[in-house]
């Protein structure tokens, strides 16, 4: 290429630091800089604190080597937590910088620290809160509502763990040292190709989703596997309690959409690295190839994210209700519609590209069908609230207030799917208002109504009601303060991702929005302080029985938390609702004839994998040639080697069982 | 509001009335509250099809309440059935009310898609109005630059950058295209938005009904430079807009010949507004076809010769030829560079428009059925039924 003329100056490629140097930290950011400082304080603090009360064995051992999936479910959690806290941080920012800028002032963050912002939220709080807190609930409550002692292939469990987080970690590293992609979430080439984005961003978000990619491709699989052979004997798959169900779709549509995720980044990456021109506007290449191959994993990822909770609010709908999940049958076939429709609706992303009419009609007609078994699950759940007898625990509450905001987010997504009425209101605050008033008020609520009603099973006492109450009113109606305003902005023609306004009028809606968040702020620190409180004071909230709220499946009817192999003798299934079943029966738990468990074995391959997979990222990044082919290597050499790890499981003795069980036979006698 | 009551008839009736809540008028919802009969139909059917999806969601959220209410715990009054899951009356019903808005909701949708599909030209300016058949649409190119706006006017011959001036009630037809990332050309006073994607072309119809100063703007995010992609739009009397123009040529800053438009395609922000004279006829359809660069190879050629089978081993030399961003993203090569590359020899001198035929506007009556045979009536079948034309008066 001898008269190549490189658009921008690109840092020279050093033999042995690639593209990497002094000037990538980014000490001209203030705010970057005092965050650096902050977090570093902290995680020395951390760090100190851990190797003051010896803590690294415990938690090498007990933690970061497990297979147990209980624990890998409470990491996913904790990733998702961290990495929320983030993403919020996000939120605040822009909020922050909206309200500011107008009337010609700047606001406080430049175009490229703002578009990364941005992108970094979307692209954390999808990928890094979202599915680690989905995948987190599944891996922790399928296993014990099927009556199994662990996942299928429990390293693998543990290395998907590790792949997630490292993938959020290569995303973290970009807060540091270079940046991230300013291209919004789902960076559309050609902004995305290395003509207009020739840092190293958008390296950052490649990579960083492929790697996580890997750990969610293979936790889907896991679960998948699990559910269809692991299930107690007794249980159909018409017996399946309605969150195992709903994780059997939603892991399916993972495994069926996420590999398209990965080629096409596969594709970008080509295009970045390779010069090849699969999506650039040279020699052929299309950039709307790319947005047709992204919401075709897209889509099927808005459904992956709800599946999940929709089960939660089966199963707390049905407790709380005290009665039987109204029309389980249809339930069922209203996810399995769903999970099938969610494929072919991913057009309604792009009316605006300039599809014909009778295209554009057919996928919004098809969007429009989904909101049918949608509909049907609604109700549902409202008939089985109908002749109940509803305790209002912070469980259900969080139902109610998800039913009640669900709807009007499932109402703005149909009109959006209507093509002529997106004309107007595509990429618009009004699209923003609509897909966090699905998330919030659908994804997030079920978790909180998840995390309230199944934290008594993970850790053997209940949350504090009255911070409970107190985080769920701030999130309520610090999510309609929030998010109501952007409906009418985007109403009033406001588009999304701006950084300064020209119109004095819309200031106050901006305000108002930024009120909204503040208000969220105070909901998610009131959150934290209910957790805070709630392991204060454990030994009150103490909760012995193992079934706190009169359950009605499998996971209830062993001890909170339950032992390492979930249950002593695996449960036989007569009914749907098992452990309603067994108790309506008088069930007595047996005491007596235990034999050994086998059980598999801790292993440090995942994380020690993954970390190798996290150098390996960041050397593609910064174009450390060496440095990738030396940990490509490493990986593939420790997979081979930890193929050649014969110690894999080992057997609880009966005794060590007997010892356990009959500790919980004399804690439930004095209970009793 | 005028609903137009020949199109959607009964339904949209109700909407005078919903329109008409203060919430919706209150604060400038243009989206709702537009200047032109495209993006005002647009605003109706969201009011139509909230109207429609409102039939089901208040009823469910009132119920969500009253159950939550009356079949609370403390409530020993109220009926407590624990073993009743099972219904088929209620499942029918769970399953065919939303069937039944989905069923007219999407009946709505495949009317309307077709009528406000942006590439058809307009059959009418306003209800009651139709377009007579003499009329041309006034054509417009746009083309997104980093980070403005440049239309130009092939009728006319002059191109502004960052400001829109059209007559009021005369239909117009953008031919849109961008020069190196996506953006979105989005009028909201006008018509719905549609996305400017290089080395693309797409279309868009639309017209205003009142004049007046509105905004356009991107849509889509397009880099550092967005947020200040915002354009001027004035709809002008016809005599008005004959001023405009000649105001516009007489302050021209030049002709906005291939090497003025790489010069402007260099990234920049907040762009006053600019005023060319544009001479050079072909200027939009070489930009849609990537090659403003003297001696670059248009795409059409390089299609034209791949379908012709390509040229074999001295086709590799053509690929010098189409690169574009890969070396001189965003103008930003000196064209004098360019001319080093050696130019095809079979390159057609003119560029070849990438300009289709519209379609032709589409009429309410066919897709609403009328026409269709009556039952009773087999000789006349949809297949021999003379064509319906839009009404003219």
């Amino acid at each position: 290429m001898s008269d190549a003329i490189i658009p921008h100056p690109a840092p020279p490629t050093h033999p042995i630091f690639g593209k990497l140097s002094i000037d990538a930290i980014p000490l001209h950011e203030p705010i970057l800089v005092v965050t650096f400082i902050v977090v570093a304080i902290g995680g020395i603090a951390i760090l100190a604190l851990l190797t003051k009360y010896r803590l690294w064995g415990y938690l090498w051992k007990e933690w970061f080597t497990t297979v147990d999936h209980k624990r890998i479910g409470i990491m996913y959690m904790i990733l998702g937590l961290i990495m929320f806290l983030r993403g919020f941080a996000d939120a605040i920012m822009m909020r922050l910088q909206q309200v500011m800028a107008f009337g010609g002032s700047e606001g406080y963050l430049n175009a490229h620290h703002y578009d990364q912002v941005f992108t970094a939220h979307g692209v954390i709080m999808i990928f890094f809160v979202a599915m680690p807190f989905i995948t987190g609930l599944m891996n922790y409550i399928v296993p014990l509502q099927i009556g199994a002692r662990d996942v299928s292939f429990p390293f693998l469990n543990n290395f998907s763990f590790w792949m997630t987080s490292a993938g959020a970690a290569l995303t973290m590293i970009s807060l540091f040292v270079g940046e991230y992609a300013q291209t919004g979430w789902l960076a559309y080439p050609p902004l995305s190709g290395i003509a207009y984005s020739p840092n190293v961003g958008v390296d950052y978000y490649i990579w960083g989703l492929q790697i996580a990619g890997v750990g969610t491709t293979l936790s889907g699989i896991n679960l998948i596997v699990t559910i269809l052979k692991l299930r107690a004997p007794g249980m159909g798959l018409m017996k399946m309690p309605v969150f195992t169900w709903t994780s059997l779709c939603s892991n399916i549509l993972i495994v069926a959409s996420f590999p398209i995720l990965t080629a096409t980044l596969a594709l970008l990456s080509l295009d970045r690295y390779a010069g090849t021109n699969f999506f650039t506007n040279d020699l052929g290449g299309s950039p709307m190839m790319y947005v047709n191959l992204i919401w075709i994993w897209g889509h099927p990822e808005v459904y992956i994210l709800i599946l999940p909770l929709f089960g939660v609010f089966s199963e707390v709908t049905s407790t709380f209700s005290g009665k039987r999940l109204f029309g389980y049958t249809s339930m069922v076939y209203a996810t399995v519609c769903i999970t099938i429709l969610s494929y072919i609706v991913w057009l309604h992303h792009f009316f605006t590209m300039g599809s014909g009419a009778s295209v554009n009609s057919f996928f919004g007609i098809t969007t429009m069908v989904i909101s049918i078994p949608t509909g049907a699950k609604l109700f549902n759940w409202l008939f089985t609230m109908y002749r109940g007898r509803i305790r209002y625990e912070l469980p259900m509450m969080w139902t109610i207030a998800f039913m009640l905001t669900f709807v009007i987010g499932g109402m703005t997504g149909v009109l959006l799917a209507v093509p002529p009425a997106d004309f107007v209101l595509h990429n618009s605050l009004f699209l923003i208002a609509h897909f966090h008033n699905v998330i919030i008020g659908g994804v997030l609520f079920g978790l909180f109504a998840a995390i309230n009603y199944w934290w008594p099973k993970a850790f053997g006492f209940k949350l504090d009601v009255f911070w409970g109450k107190i985080s769920f009113w701030c999130w309520v109606v610090g999510f309609w303060v929030a998010f109501a305003p952007l409906y009418v902005l985007g109403l009033m023609g406001v588009t999304r991702r701006m950084r300064v306004f020209d119109d004095p009028s819309l200031q106050i809606w901006f305000a108002i929005a930024g009120v909204g968040a503040l208000i969220i702020a105070a909901g998610i620190g009131a959150m934290l302080v209910q957790f805070a409180v709630s392991i204060w004071r454990r030994k009150e909230l103490r909760e012995e029985s193992g079934d706190p709220w009169d359950g009605r499946t499998l996971e209830w009817a062993t001890s909170s938390p339950p032992p390492d192999y979930n249950f002593a003798f695996t449960p036989v299934i007569h009914d749907l609702d098992a452990w309603y079943d067994m108790k309506k029966r008088g069930h007595q738990r047996p005491i007596g004839g235990y034999r050994d468990i086998h059980m598999p074995s801790n292993t440090g391959a995942g994380i020690i994998l993954s970390g190798i997979c996290l150098v390996l990222g960041f050397a593609l990044v910064w174009h450390i040639w060496w440095l990738v082919a030396a940990s490509f290597v490493a990986v593939i050499a420790g997979a081979i080697v930890h193929t050649f790890n014969y110690q894999r499981d080992f057997d609880i003795p009966a005794a060590t069982v007997a010892a356990v069980e009959d500790a919980r036979t004399r804690q439930l006698a004095a209970g009793a | 509001m005028p609903a137009d009551h020949s199109r959607f008839s009964a339904p949209m009736r109700l909407l005078p009335l919903l329109a008409a809540t203060p919430l919706l008028s209150g604060c400038g919802m243009v989206v709702l509250d537009p200047a032109g009969d495209v993006a005002r139909q647009q605003g109706n059917l969201i009011v139509l099809s909230t109207a429609l999806m409102l039939l089901i969601i208040v009823p469910v959220m009132a119920l969500t309440i009253f159950f939550a209410w009356k079949y609370r715990a403390s409530n020993r009054d109220a009926t407590y059935k624990p073993d009743w899951d099972h219904s088929t009356q209620l499942e029918l019903v769970i399953w065919s009310a939303p069937l039944l808005i989905i069923i007219c909701l999407g009946a709505v949708t495949w009317v309307a898609t077709h009528l406000l599909d942006p590439y058809r030209p307009l059959a009418r300016t306003g209800p009651g109005k139709p377009v007579a058949a003499e009329v041309k649409p006034l054509d417009v190119q746009v083309v997104a630059l980093d980070w403005k706006w440049l239309f130009i006017y092939p009728e006319q011959g002059v191109a502004t950058v960052n400001e829109l001036a059209v007559p009021v009630d005369r239909p117009l037809r953008f031919r849109i295209s961008s020069s190196s990332v996506m953006n979105s050309f989005y009028v909201p006073a006008l018509a719905g938005q549609i996305y400017a994607m290089p080395g693309m072309e797409t279309k868009l119809h639309g017209v205003f009904d009142k004049t007046g100063e509105f905004t356009g703007f991107s849509a889509n995010y397009s880099g550092w430079g967005f947020s200040n992609m915002r354009f001027g739009v004035r709809s002008l009397s016809p005599a008005e807009f004959d001023q405009w123009v000649v105001a516009t040529r007489a302050s021209a800053e030049g002709d906005l010949d291939r090497n003025a438009y790489l010069k402007l395609e260099t990234p920049s922000q907040k762009e006053p507004v600019r005023r060319f004279v544009a001479s050079d006829p072909q200027l939009f359809d070489a930009v849609v076809n990537m090659c403003v660069e003297p001696g670059k190879m248009c795409m059409h050629d390089m299609m034209s010769l791949d379908a012709a089978g390509g040229a074999g081993i001295a086709g590799i030399g053509n690929v010098r030829q189409v690169t574009y961003d890969k070396f001189a993203a965003r103008g930003t090569v000196d064209a004098a560079r360019w001319s080093m590359r050696y130019v095809a020899a079979w390159c057609s001198a003119p560029v070849m428009s990438n300009d289709r035929p519209d379609a032709k506007p589409v009429s309410p009556e066919k897709l609403k059925g009328e026409g269709l045979p009556l039952p009773g009536k087999p000789a006349r079948t949809a297949l021999n039924a003379p064509a319906v034309t839009p009404p003219l008066s």
